[in-house]
């Protein structure tokens, strides 16, 4: 819940509203990807961390 | 007393430091422990080592600074998405659900590891900070400034890649901005991986290899890939890199654009043509940096600058700023990569949030960057014979004579003392040591010690106070972050048969007095020693003048090809076991190779990944 209210807040500080669509899909989706995933490694992709 | 501890983790190079009262008491990187070059997992060790070393209990920290601002690095991931949608898919693909699971709840994931040890430990504790505030934050607080410009340039933090900070007393704030995807450290890591380095580890090999080549593509790379405004600020042409979207660098808009494929380190060999691409990337960013400077000096007329960021690692770009002389004083961090983010972050929590004003030395607060664990006689001597090795133990004095013996007689010495460094670099404490005056040298250390490509240079430690005899460079260098040529009158004439060498062939042409660490251009990678900051290394130095007439010895870090720097005095000994050096020293005990038994020799060369 608390990560919920930072989010939120981070996006308000931000003004990134127009993420939040974005967001509600992937949070729908998300479930799935995360599941689907077998392992959290990933080739060294320097812009990705 | 407020405890502080900093820590970077996650991305690459984790670390931890911890600062007490704003004094920087501790500070080490997390590979060292687990002797896995550049690695990011948490940095527990790290961690434990600075709590250790200051008898502190996480109970008694009171505040734990992260680097970096995940929320904001996951905004920018989103927005790039977006902005290149749908190309980029396959990236998306991969990175998503890395961030869904674990990077977007660093936070939480930070919280329970902290509360394993510390149950009580409170969320008010833990804090973030800007990735280029946390590296504004360890040059300018760390230095010896009042007041300050602090230029920060990397591959990429949240948003920014390049920032222009201005530091007044304890107050430091970002004035301006380069954002992602135009950054001067990607561009050059895409030359990295043009030219079959590995990216974010092989730029240095990149900086090494440029004075083997002509900036035959200088132009060419102003022209189509940079556009480069007087004042420093750039845009780099998103058609001819993929590093957004894609699992790569660079496109085959790029590899046309120089009319030959990326090269495959394992199959191909390394070219003119690599050598030219690697001198006209490192001349782009000479003259980027210079505008850059130049056009602040003149927009703030302050004097002062501060450096760092993994580009402020670029030494020979930092000796050609300070020899430009529109900055009276010039300090670089010496952990300019991400590990100093550590150090940035719990800075920026003293001195920004909690208001704390600096104490300003005249040196500057990182210590000589002697930061890591050292160790007691008595332990090493325990590990030593736990290992199997066979040793004699000696006098500090006479440790110091029979090393610089050793180093005169042309023997390859493994030297362990007081305590590790912070930083990539090695300041005379976990260094392989040498004569530079050996002609063969050079080549011996990369092939047969060091295990590494042969065009590699190595950098000279000199007394302080005789820099200016063997170098033009007429500034400190503690932390052998500048570069300069070695002095006319040390150089040998070339005949002009080895004048029309090109390319490796360049390595085989004596060109000065010290030839192990003079580059093929003449330049050198400068680390100056003084009393105050490393006097067991001053002495050694001092005893080899004694012996040779010369101030000077070569210094490269104690490990081998994709090795992290020793730490323990295990590492050391497995290290002195497995490659050639002929001589180890370690606190007073003295090893010699030829004494060791056959038995305790393993095969090292395998044992880690080519970096």
């Amino acid at each position: 819940m608390n990560f919920i209210i930072e989010f939120l807040s981070f996006i308000k500080f931000r003004k990134k509203y127009w993420l939040v669509p974005i967001l509600l899909i992937m949070a729908i989706f998300g479930g799935l990807i995360v599941l689907s995933q077998g392992s959290a490694i990933a080739p060294f992709i320097y812009t990705l961390f | 007393m407020t405890n502080i501890l900093g820590i970077s983790a996650f991305y690459h190079d984790s670390a931890a430091a911890l600062i007490i009262d704003g004094e920087i008491v501790a500070a080490a990187q997390e590979e060292r422990f687990t002797r896995i070059k550049h690695d990011a997992s948490y940095p527990v060790n790290a961690i434990n080592y600075c709590l250790n070393e200051s008898k502190l209990s996480l109970k008694q920290i009171d505040y734990i600074s992260f680097y970096d601002k995940p929320f904001l690095k996951f905004e920018r991931l989103l927005e790039t998405y977006v902005a290149f949608a749908p190309k980029g898919f396959q990236s998306f693909r991969l990175a998503i659900p890395i961030w869904l699971r674990e990077k977007l709840f660093l936070k939480n994931w930070l919280l329970k590891e902290l509360k394993k040890i510390d149950p009580s430990f409170k969320s008010s504790k833990l804090m973030f900070s800007e990735h280029h505030y946390s590296h504004a934050a360890s040059a300018f607080y760390a230095s010896p400034f009042k007041n300050a410009i602090v230029l920060t340039i990397d591959g990429v933090g949240e948003w920014a890649t390049t920032t222009v900070a201005i530091g007044n007393d304890h107050e430091l704030e970002i004035v301006k901005e380069i954002h992602f995807p135009h950054s001067l450290g990607l561009l050059y890591s895409a030359f990295t991986y043009y030219t079959g380095f590995r990216v974010n580890s092989g730029e240095y090999k990149v900086m090494g290899l440029a004075p083997y080549g002509k900036p035959k593509y200088k132009n060419l790379i102003l022209e189509k890939l940079i556009d480069l405004k007087q004042d420093g600020s750039f845009r780099l042409d998103q058609s001819y890199f993929n590093y957004t979207t894609g699992l790569t660098m660079v496109n085959e808009k790029f590899v046309n654009l120089f009319g030959k494929p990326v090269r495959n380190s394992e199959t191909d060999k390394l070219t003119q043509f690599h050598m030219d691409v690697a001198a006209s990337i490192q001349a782009v960013t000479e003259e980027v940096m210079l505008r850059v400077t130049r056009s602040l000096h003149k927009e703030y007329g302050i004097p002062n600058l501060c450096l760092a960021g993994g580009v402020a690692l670029n030494c020979v770009a930092n000796g050609m700023i300070l020899r430009d002389k529109f900055f009276k004083d010039i300090w670089i961090q010496p952990a300019s990569g991400d590990a100093g983010g550590a150090l940035g972050s719990a800075l920026a929590v003293w001195h920004k949030e909690l208001k704390k004003p600096r104490k300003i030395k005249s040196s500057d607060l990182m210590k000589g960057s002697y930061l890591g664990p050292s160790y007691e006689q008595n332990y090493i001597e325990k590990e030593l014979e736990s290992s199997g090795a066979r040793f004699i133990v000696t006098s500090e004095d006479e440790m110091i004579e029979q090393t610089a013996k050793a180093l005169a007689d042309g023997k390859v010495v493994g030297w362990f003392q007081g305590k590790m460094e912070f930083g990539p670099r090695s300041l005379g404490c976990r260094s392989i040591l040498a004569d530079p005056r050996s002609e063969d040298m050079q080549k011996m250390l990369n092939l047969k010690v060091k295990n590494r490509e042969s065009f590699r240079p190595f950098a000279p430690s000199i007394l302080k106070e005789e820099v200016q005899n063997w170098f033009e460079l007429d500034y400190d260098s503690p932390y052998m972050l500048l570069v300069d040529n070695v002095k006319k009158d040390k150089r040998i004439n070339v005949s002009e048969e080895e004048k029309h060498q090109v390319g490796i062939g360049l390595l085989n042409v004596k060109r000065s007095f010290i030839p192990a660490v003079t580059h093929v251009d003449y330049s050198a990678r400068i680390h100056t020693v003084s009393t105050e900051t490393n006097p067991k290394f001053y002495a050694l130095i001092n005893q080899f003048k004694q012996k040779t007439g010369y101030p000077l010895i070569v210094n490269t870090s104690f490990n081998v090809r994709g090795e992290p720097i020793v730490c323990s005095p295990s590492d050391a000994f497995r290290c002195f076991m497995g490659t050639e050096l002929d001589f180890l020293s370690i606190g007073n005990c003295l090893l010699k190779k030829s004494d060791q038994s056959i038995s305790v020799i393993k095969d090292y060369k395998d044992s880690f990944n080519n970096d």
